[in-house]
């Protein structure tokens, strides 16, 4: 399907695409096995200006657009899921500066995570505090110039490798949501430091550690935006990054989709290739339609972000949503096609399934997804 | 360091097909890229760039579609582009093409240094870089696999032999052809990329060149290409079983049947 993609947005998809080709699918399977975090890709991504896509230009990026983002995404998890959510997951840490980033902030942390030497991670979820964000534990208490966080932060992807850090915790309990606040914090301040590598079942080629903070003190000038507005950044930050993670469900969806019908293509059973099988075209034409379907989705979410439409709530959740349940779908029929050998680790196709699982979890459940939409939808009708 | 690369676009399949009635290559439908091995040689220039400072210029003879090859290498950092094109140069040899491309570089100099890649994946001749050489009257090292040393009036490269190679210290300028262990060609990044789209391509033809006119296109090429195939691939060996005496036998009499 032709999307009308610009001449600068075709550019990026031809150059994420290649990348994605040349230097992130060769090396797919050493980085699922190794659990080694990808920095020859990321420098190669980071050369090619690929993190400046959610920058602005003046500190060292390329534009600032969730639809570009969304292409890069897509691109590179059509290869792999965990590489890719290296990259997307330095987006978004990143987004919260880009959004409510003084212009000192901006111009101390931009270049850097513009340029790829750098990366960044994004920190709410807390053990006792997942779906329910609004029940994190972690504390920053002002003390003169300085705050001082103490509590845990889990399941965050990028930590230890990650230099630059956007974390959320409460600077007044009384207040409730109204209470969190977001901060800047870099490693290797006193006081901060990292739980154990969680071993994943997919994306194992990115990192997912816990933050520790024991009486870490910051500069208050790392506050961002301003007290009690924790809540807001993180909110519009996901608005803006949760159509990449549906970019990155479309991605891994689209991947397993090319390698099933290259795989029955040379398959031979009964004498001929499987795709002359009515079952196995019909499977085919379903999985395709509703990859179409999600990208559709994406893509017109994304272009509503970048359009400056401020309510997308709904639309990013029904993005979010769909794409990874479609890549949830699509892959597991993928290695359906793949029959006995889709289930070996050999073939490439079963890392698909256990990349695309993550997508119906992370950045909002899907349950927590539909409840959005579901609420949206109800006050819609109200007015 | 000024730096110019010679590269040659081709048709992006090691399958290429031949029109049998013309003898020439099939270009419709395939898609074209930079020639493999001449991406190693405009890494290996954009290196030294990278190193000393200096400019790279790239620089192909071909038809005026081949403006996207010098832009692709533009885009991972080339400084400028310059297409060698006129129907005059259409039909050249190694030798006619060799001539030509010397006589293009002359109007870059000066320069310090001149890369190829080995050889170009459609004709695979590894003659042309060798050629330009001559022409220019310049030293010329083949199957560089290694620049060692190199400062702005030598280098010392590591040439690759089929066993082993040797170590040649150059005075420069000088003409060098790169094998694909050299180094891994870049990605371009999306600024190079926005710079190539925008980029001015200085087109030569035979009018700014002035060359002789027995010398370039199909009138100055002395190779003359009567037929081009694929070989038939070589059908398996024969094996004798049985007693050795009797094999002998055998085979003396099939040797004979042969040379009959």
């Amino acid at each position: 399907m032709d999307y009308l993609l610009t001449e600068e947005q075709k550019m990026i998809k031809d150059l994420a695409h290649k990348i994605a080709e040349e230097k992130i699918r060769p090396v797919a399977a050493k980085y699922d096995i190794s659990e080694e975090y990808p920095w020859e890709v990321l420098k190669v991504m980071g050369e090619s200006d690929m993190f400046g896509l959610f920058i602005p230009e003046e500190y060292g990026g390329f534009a600032n657009s969730t639809m570009n983002l969304c292409l890069a995404t897509e691109e590179f998890s059509r290869a792999c899921g965990g590489i890719a959510v290296c990259y997307a997951a330095s987006a978004l840490g990143t987004i919260p500066i880009v959004l409510f980033g003084t212009d000192e902030q901006k111009k101390k942390y931009l270049p850097a995570l513009a340029s790829g030497k750098r990366v960044a991670a994004f920190a709410i979820t807390e053990p006792e505090a997942g779906s329910d964000a609004s029940a994190i534990k972690t504390v920053a208490k002002k003390v003169g110039d300085h705050y001082v966080l103490n509590g845990l932060k889990h399941f965050i992807t990028n930590a230890g490798d990650a230099e630059t850090y956007v974390v959320i915790a409460m600077t007044d309990k009384s207040k409730g949501a109204r209470g969190a606040s977001a901060f800047i914090v870099e490693k290797g301040t006193a006081g901060f430091t990292f739980g154990k590598k969680e071993d994943k079942f997919g994306i194992r080629a990115s990192s997912t550690r816990e933050l520790i903070f024991t009486d870490c003190k910051i500069p208050a000038e790392n506050l961002l935006a301003k007290e009690g507005m924790g809540f807001i950044v993180t909110m519009r930050t996901f608005d803006m990054s949760r159509p990449g993670v549906a970019a990155q469900a479309l991605g891994i969806a689209q991947g397993a989709l090319e390698l099933a019908v290259k795989y029955v293509r040379q398959r031979v059973q009964f004498g001929k290739s499987i795709s002359s099988f009515q079952g196995i075209q019909w499977m085919l034409a379903d999985m395709a339609t509703e990859v179409e379907a999600a990208r559709g989705l994406v893509y017109a979410t994304a272009r509503m972000v970048d359009a400056g439409i401020k309510d997308v709530a709904k639309e990013s959740a029904m993005a979010k949503m769909y794409a990874s349940d479609v890549a949830m779908k699509v892959t597991v029929d993928a290695l359906q096609l793949f029959g006995g050998y889709g289930y070996m680790k050999d073939y490439p196709i079963e890392k698909y399934v256990r990349d695309a699982k993550i997508t119906q979890i992370y950045e909002g459940t899907n349950q927590v997804q539909r409840g959005i939409i579901a609420l949206k939808l109800i006050k819609e009708m109200a007015k | 360091m000024n730096i110019i690369v010679c590269i040659k676009q081709v048709p992006e399949t090691t399958e290429v097909r031949i029109n049998p009635e013309t003898n020439t290559l099939m270009r419709e439908g395939v898609k074209s890229i930079i020639n493999p091995f001449d991406m190693y040689a405009i890494e290996e220039a954009l290196r030294l760039k990278e190193r000393f400072g200096g400019k790279v210029s790239v620089i192909t003879m071909g038809p005026p579609q081949a403006d996207a090859a010098l832009r692709e290498a533009i885009s991972m950092g080339a400084d400028e582009g310059y297409l060698v094109c006129d129907r005059a140069f259409a039909g050249s040899d190694t030798w006619a093409t060799s001539y030509t491309l010397a006589g293009a570089i002359k109007k870059l100099e000066p320069y310090d240094l001149i890369i190829c890649g080995k050889q170009a994946s459609d004709g695979d001749t590894a003659q042309v870089g060798p050629g330009i050489s001559t022409h220019l009257n310049i030293p010329q090292v083949t199957y560089v696999k290694k620049v060692e040393e190199a400062t702005d009036k030598s280098m010392r490269l590591e040439r690759m032999l089929e066993e082993g190679y040797e170590i040649i210290q150059t005075p420069l300028p000088a003409l060098l052809t790169v094998v694909k262990e050299i180094n891994e060609p870049r990605i371009p990044s999306l600024k190079g990329l926005m710079r190539a789209k925008n980029a001015k391509i200085i087109m030569f033809t035979q009018k700014e060149l002035n060359l002789d006119p027995q010398q370039i296109g199909l009138c100055g090429s002395p190779t003359q290409v009567v037929k081009i195939f694929t070989p038939t691939p070589r059908v398996g060996g024969q094996i004798l079983k049985g007693e050795v005496p009797d094999i002998v036998k055998e085979l003396v009499e099939l040797i004979k049947g042969e040379v009959n």
